[in-house]
């Protein structure tokens, strides 16, 4: 099959036209990419066929007058079939101050070796 | 009234206001900065999702990280700072200015500074200033409050959304809301191109299947008590196609069409605000025609990235250093707007030193050059692998470049997109 | 057992208000019932908000006395109830020969009317009363009485003055049904709220026809006339310095251009006859209509200014006066109905006039000792020197926190807002302005609900922008499932 998919590693956004052999088990040497003005290209086509990820960004309860939410992230990029599952997690947490941005809120999500972090610092 | 007297005074505790303020304290100024909010950060503060300070930090932060860091950079400054205060105007005496402004803790606070940096950052544009007929019912935001209210308040505005505009904070708007469980019905966009950067067309609508129809306009509004659906209609070369229109049943609907530098002190002052930017017109130090008053960050005009606020607001903050030092940059001659710029800024150059320009395209186009001339003769031509609207450009003159031209009163510098 | 009144009225607007208020300075016990969850939300919150000059329509009109009588009456009224007022005076500009005829009618209406200053202008004087007219301008008139009130406000003050001296307000109080049985009529609201009143007066606007249709008084249409107005950024250039008018047609005043007393301007309206009596939709040809009629007028009008756009609702009748009789199928049931323009001026005079009727047909009068009047002036922050400001904050500190910063609304107001009974979004924008200007509640809408949460304990969920099911949100994080869609 072909799935035509926009290019994010520079601003020109090159469209590539990715080919693969869909069989349940791709292989890299499998995938055929086309219109990709550099070799950027080539990386990131395989890597969205292969195993897309993305860096999760959400919120936490927080126990404080000042906020209801406090932010947090994942410290690298989750596969993307994993994100709601985390965000139910991470929607259940409720968190007390005093809270430092980099605290870990929730450890090795899934054995991915990912944490999510606490992006914003509050003292009460 | 309580009287205070300091060399400078910033208007806005955002990413421009804090930048400007460690630039200046850094060199033994004395700087305070009025914040009206209780927290410094601004509107990072709300953007809690990622891609801020590749350029600055040379790492992905989100919002609160990017602001954090320069909360703790200012905080190990002698820098005063007022929280919950608002400036309500700026008395401009000459050798010094009088900047009132009010708290409930300090009551009505007289300063008395010798410069005013103008950082108080943009607002959004609203149904008002985009004319969407139809009836006026509840659950029509901008794009801005619903993101207050999802990531600080933990509200959530609806649960069938429809986004008009397709500006950043429209895109990672939809994947907020698509992330907390809400249904995002499509995204309408006016223009025959996204408004916003690539990746968040990409990270924020593909990713979620949603919709998004170029060259098409929310023609209609309908909902007595709370919004209950939208028309969209296609532009066909400019004009609507009534024919072809189709309806959307939603609950609310998300206003993302711009942003508007927020200028009521400003114009106050008697500052003259430039019809291309909404922002104050500038010299090449920032500073506006009322002497001693510096304008950065997205008050002077709308940026795309935070790291380049910092950045201008770094210069800008260098400017006032050499103001207060008596050491400000001599002789200023004019900058235009030449083919295929919407705008530049500043709109004055001088020869004594380097210039900076930011310059947003009217055009989408891959290798663009980039032509810069000077009464008429090109100094400078300078490849452009793509340009495009939401994509400021960056131009940096060397004073060399400048010194011996023959510099006189009437002198232009043109900065232009070839097609 | 319901609770029963000597009078009640129905509907708060500004008639309603107005009669409310009159009836207070008398030993009665008076009700006000209001379908909407605040005064002032029906006809009376979306007009021009003009104290018209007496010129208009001659003097066999009851309306044109009215008019006259209820413009005299502001003055006053604006010392007792601290409403926003200003007697900017009224111009109405001609571009032909044939336009300056219609205009010498006008004149001959305002000197047989008995309006103070009334004059014909020349194209000079025209240009020097108001410079930002069109140079092509004929000729005109000068109304120098006519002015200009925020009409929400004056709802709002007539409705505090009432209740200061003893009427009682039921918001929420859709009427189903009105009967009379031994001298007292029941009246019954829609969620089963029961009240008996000796007297009824019909003040309900758009809907007086089916008011009366329900108490089984009188039939007749009220026929609604829609007009949709822009307003302008307080920054405009089109601010003009008095009222500008038109040479009014057959069925319209015409589409103006009006400096509102806050400092914004406000350009139409359309008239345009419907069906639909809740139709508040509006249009992009108005839109043109109102533009290009406008800068007719006043050609620094500009489209780029606009910060919104509304509809308001004129009831109207044929023949065009107003209605306001004793009704001759019901005992003691007062029809006020057909209150269109002039009505916002005339409205004092409506007060008194409606008074005169219950008089004259037995109600007995007694004035009240201890009536009082005036209302508390709420300090306005936007209007208050730095000196002032300094003082209220150290006064009450919640003047220290600007809540709206387009409008300089602080928290101090908002909670006088809420204290007074206005607490849905749109009832704190009409007393507060907060919300009005140019970012429209872009910064503030967060904060304002949070202010009505802890001052009236109510959680976010129960705010709503004017009642009914214009809830602002309903969900938070965590009661959706995420991941459904994709």
């Amino acid at each position: 099959m072909t799935r035509e998919i926009i290019c994010i590693s520079c601003p020109i956004g090159c469209h590539l036209s990715v080919s693969y052999r869909d069989n349940g088990n791709v292989q890299e040497k499998d995938i055929q990419i086309e219109n990709n003005k550099c070799s950027r290209g080539l990386i990131y086509g395989k890597e969205e066929i292969l195993s897309p990820k993305r860096v999760v960004t959400a919120t936490c309860a927080i126990d404080s007058i000042h906020m209801a939410r406090i932010p947090v992230k994942t410290t690298g990029a989750l596969l993307k079939n994993s994100i709601y599952p985390l965000l139910e997690d991470l929607y259940k947490i409720k968190l007390m101050p005093p809270v430092s941005a980099g605290d870990i809120v929730l450890e090795n999500f899934m054995n991915s070796g990912i944490n999510v972090i606490a992006t914003r610092s509050l003292s009460r | 009234m309580k009287k205070i007297e300091r060399e400078v005074l910033i208007i806005g505790g955002g990413s421009a206001g804090m930048a400007a303020a460690a630039e200046i304290a850094e060199k033994g100024h004395s700087v305070v900065i009025v914040e009206r909010e209780s927290t410094m950060g601004g509107i990072l503060n709300q953007c809690i999702h990622n891609g801020f300070g590749l350029h600055r930090f040379k790492e992905e932060l989100t919002g609160p990280e990017y602001a954090e860091r320069y909360v703790n950079i200012i905080n190990e400054l002698p820098i005063d700072q007022y929280t919950g205060m608002t400036v309500t105007e700026i008395d401009d005496q000459k050798d010094f200015k009088l900047v009132y402004a009010f708290s409930s803790h300090e009551g009505m606070v007289e300063f008395k500074v010798k410069a005013v940096v103008l950082a108080m950052g943009c607002r959004e544009r609203n149904r008002g200033n985009i004319g969407t007929p139809g009836s006026r019912p509840s659950g029509v935001f901008t794009a801005g409050l619903a993101q207050r209210l999802v990531n600080i308040d933990g509200l959530i505005p609806g649960k069938k959304c429809v986004i008009v505009g397709s500006g950043d904070i429209g895109l990672i708007m939809a994947r907020r809301l698509s992330w907390v469980g809400a249904d995002v019905q499509a995204v309408v966009e006016i223009q025959p191109y996204p408004a916003g950067l690539t990746r968040n067309i990409v990270q924020c609508l593909n990713d979620f299947n949603i919709p998004l129809h170029l060259s098409h306009i929310v023609s209609k509004i309908y909902g007595k008590d709370r919004v209950e659906g939208v028309d969209i209609t296609p532009l066909i070369d400019g004009i609507e196609a009534p024919v072809q229109t189709f309806h959307i049943d939603c609950d609310t609907l998300l206003l993302s069409v711009g942003l508007v530098p927020d200028n009521e002190v400003s114009k106050k002052a008697g500052v003259i605000i430039s019809n291309q930017t909404s922002g104050p017109a500038v010299d090449g130090n920032l500073m506006t025609n009322v002497e001693g008053i510096f304008a950065c960050g997205n008050v002077l005009h709308v940026h795309d990235l935070v790291d380049f606020v910092t950045e201008e607001s770094i210069r800008c903050g260098s400017y006032v250093n050499s103001y207060l030092e008596g050491k400000t940059k001599g002789s200023q001659y004019s900058v235009m707007a030449g083919a295929n710029v919407r705008y530049i800024t500043p709109n004055k150059f001088t020869s004594d030193s380097d210039n900076k320009f930011y310059l947003r395209s009217m055009i989408v186009k891959n290798q663009a050059e980039l032509v810069v001339s000077l009464d008429g003769r090109e100094i400078i031509r300078k490849k452009q692998k793509h340009v495009q609207p939401s994509e400021m450009i960056s131009c940096e003159i060397k004073a060399d470049l400048l010194k011996s031209t023959g510099l006189n009163e009437k002198s232009r510098l043109e900065i232009g997109l070839k097609s | 057992m319901p609770e029963t009144y000597d009078v009640t009225v129905i509907g708060a607007g500004v008639t309603g208000a107005a009669i409310a208020r009159k009836l207070s300075s008398y030993k009665l016990k008076t009700v006000v019932v209001e379908k909407e969850c605040d005064v002032s939300f029906g006809v009376s919150k979306a007009n021009s908000g003009i104290i018209h000059g007496g010129f208009h329509h001659d003097f066999s009109a009851l309306k044109s006395r009215l008019e006259i009588r209820g413009n005299i009456l502001f003055d006053q009224l604006k010392e007792e109830l601290h409403f926003p007022f200003k007697r900017c005076g009224i111009v109405v500009a001609a571009f032909s020969s044939d336009e300056m005829r219609t205009v010498e009618k006008l004149y001959e209406n305002g000197i047989q009317n008995g309006a103070v200053g009334i004059e014909l202008c020349n194209h000079d004087r025209m240009l020097y009363l108001e410079p930002k007219l069109n140079k092509d301008v004929v000729g005109g008139l000068f109304a120098p009485g006519g002015g200009i009130v925020e009409p929400y406000r004056l709802v709002f003050s007539l409705m505090e003055s009432a209740k200061k001296n003893g009427v009682e307000l039921l918001t929420k109080f859709k009427v189903k049904s009105g009967t009379l049985k031994n001298d007292l009529y029941t009246i019954e609201a829609e969620d089963g709220r029961n009240i008996q009143s000796r007297w009824v007066i019909n003040a309900a606007g758009l809907y007086c026809d089916e008011i009366s249709c329900i108490f089984g008084a009188e039939e007749y249409t009220i026929n609604v006339r829609k007009g949709e107005e822009f307003l302008l950024d307080k920054n405009a250039t089109a601010y003009t310095s008095r009222v500008v008018f038109p040479v009014p047609s057959k069925d319209s005043k015409g589409m103006l251009v009006i400096p509102t007393v806050e400092g914004t301007t406000m350009v139409g309206p359309t008239a345009t006859i419907i069906d639909n009596k809740e139709d508040y939709s509006t249009t992009k040809e108005n839109f043109k209509k109102i533009f290009s009629s406008a800068r007719r007028l006043v050609p620094v009008v500009s489209e780029r200014d606009i910060t919104t756009s509304f509809t308001g609702m004129r009831p109207t009748l044929e023949g065009d006066d107003f209605y306001i009789e004793m009704s001759k199928k019901k005992d003691r049931f007062i029809q006020v109905a057909g209150i269109q323009s002039p009505g916002l001026t005339a409205s004092p005079a409506i007060a008194e006039y409606v008074k005169d009727i219950m008089k004259r047909n037995g109600l007995e009068l007694i004035e009240k000792p201890d009536y009082d009047p005036n209302i508390d002036k709420v300090p306005r922050f936007r209007n208050s020197s730095k000196e002032e400001i300094d003082k209220l904050i150290e006064e009450n500190p919640a003047y220290g926190e600007i809540i709206c910063r387009c409008e300089n609304i602080t928290e101090a107001e908002i909670i006088a807002s809420i204290r007074e009974g206005h607490d849905s979004l749109d009832g704190i924008k009409f007393y507060t302005r907060a919300r009005m200007g140019r970012c429209q509640g872009g910064f503030c809408t967060y904060k304002i609900m949070k202010i009505v949460c802890r001052e009236t304990g109510c959680s976010m969920n129960d705010i709503t922008k004017r009642g009914g099911e214009s809830w602002i949100v309903n969900k938070k994080i965590g009661d959706f499932t995420t991941g459904s869609k994709s």
